[in-house]
């Protein structure tokens, strides 16, 4: 059955209170998320406490200054601090989203900072996506072609490369998938909202012609058929798509080839 | 302990090339079942306390009679596929899933059948 409760070994405890800034002005609580693997122990939620004063304004900055300043065994991805890579996601107050393009909401409630829900976890903030990108490159996100390579370029109208807005801006950051609760239950079979909308992005182009294949690839019970439109993902996107809309589309596109 | 690839584990069995037909008759029978659902409930809700007699003749009818079949099968096909969803959803421990699937199909198209005979039963015994 679902799994409703964490398993014995991933129940959180509470952690270290680390010191606060003793001339802070502004101070601000962040409770996050650690877990080791190497110190076999269980998870727990350190505390720490920021002046928001000497701080940038995005949770990012605030997890930054906390490794540079205040424990630098914190643990977490980020590179582009701008919302174009995704290696920063996280789940910030109950919301997964990037933490770079989060602010930090200040008041006296602490900030609380998890990794991505559902998904084995590394070391700390840092979750395990060998999965999730597996299942990316089942979708085939590539060009397939048959057509004898033209001189120049693949062609495409103004109009047709419309239709790629919406979808190719995904920058796989899994804050998607990782809200879906059918991705929870049936992620070792169910694509999940990234991969089905990488899916989509190359069924609606124009320049494609494996349309009728990657259709046969995803006509499942399971890869495709758990998406019980829930629209948790279109929610949690911090790049403000909607993968449901995309499956809902590629769903559509099967019923039409079968009438 | 396995060492088969991330790539071989996401591709698992391949595609099963099903289950549109099975989505597109959730959304059919949910779509029949708007106007199907309050006109059941409307027709013999008039007949709670009814007479035996009177629900019979009611019952026998040709709209009447139609108007439960119809009933009974399109909603038992929602139920039965909702409940396949369901089953295949938060059942995860293979022979339970199997168990209960199996069980539902029987149940439900049991149920449908039963139902049906009874009808047909009503309606034959009215007219002969």
């Amino acid at each position: 059955m679902v799994e409703f409760a964490l398993p014995k070994n991933s129940r959180v405890t509470v952690g270290h209170t680390w010191p606060s800034p003793t001339s802070g002005k502004q101070l601000q609580q962040f409770k996050i998320y650690r877990w080791n693997p190497e110190d076999r122990e269980q998870p727990r939620i350190d505390t720490y406490n920021i002046d928001l004063a000497e701080c940038g304004p995005m949770i990012l900055d605030a997890i930054i200054k906390i490794k540079n300043e205040v424990d630098p065994t914190l643990t977490f991805r980020r590179s582009c601090r701008e919302g174009i890579c995704g290696s920063c996601a996280m789940n910030i107050n109950g919301e997964n989203t990037l933490a770079c393009t989060r602010g930090i909401d200040a008041g006296k409630r602490a900030i609380r900072i998890y990794p991505l829900p559902h998904m084995s976890v590394v070391k700390d903030l840092v979750p395990d996506l060998t999965h999730f990108y597996a299942q990316h490159e089942a979708v085939m996100p590539w060009l397939e072609t048959r057509s004898n390579t033209p001189g120049d370029e693949w062609k495409q109208s103004i109009d047709d490369r419309r239709k790629l807005d919406g979808l190719y801006e995904c920058v796989l950051c899994a804050c998607c998938s990782t809200s879906c609760p059918s991705y929870w239950w049936n992620s070792d079979r169910y694509l999940g909202p990234a991969a089905l909308l990488h899916s989509y992005r190359w069924l609606i182009d124009s320049r494609d012609e494996a349309t009728g294949d990657r259709l046969d690839e995803i006509e499942d019970p399971f890869k495709l058929y758990r998406c019980h439109t829930i629209m948790n993902c279109a929610k949690a996107c911090p790049k403000g798509l909607n993968p449901a809309k995309a499956i809902a589309e590629i769903k559509k596109l099967l019923v039409a080839r079968t009438m | 302990m396995t060492f088969r690839t991330s790539f071989a584990r996401a591709a698992g069995l391949g595609s099963a090339k099903e289950g549109t037909h099975h989505w597109w008759g959730q959304r059919l029978t949910s779509l029949a079942l708007i106007p199907l659902t309050p006109l059941f409930v409307f027709q013999f809700g008039c007949l709670l306390g009814e007479s035996r007699q009177s629900v019979m003749e009611t019952l026998s009818g040709f709209p009447n009679s139609l108007l439960v079949i119809l009933f009974l099968v399109v909603g038992f096909q929602h139920l039965r596929q909702g409940l396949q969803v369901v089953i295949e959803d938060y059942v995860h421990a293979r022979p339970a899933t199997v168990t209960m699937l199996v069980l539902n199909n029987l149940l439900c198209w049991g149920f449908m059948i039963a139902g049906i005979w009874a009808v047909v039963s009503i309606a034959l015994h009215a007219t002969g």
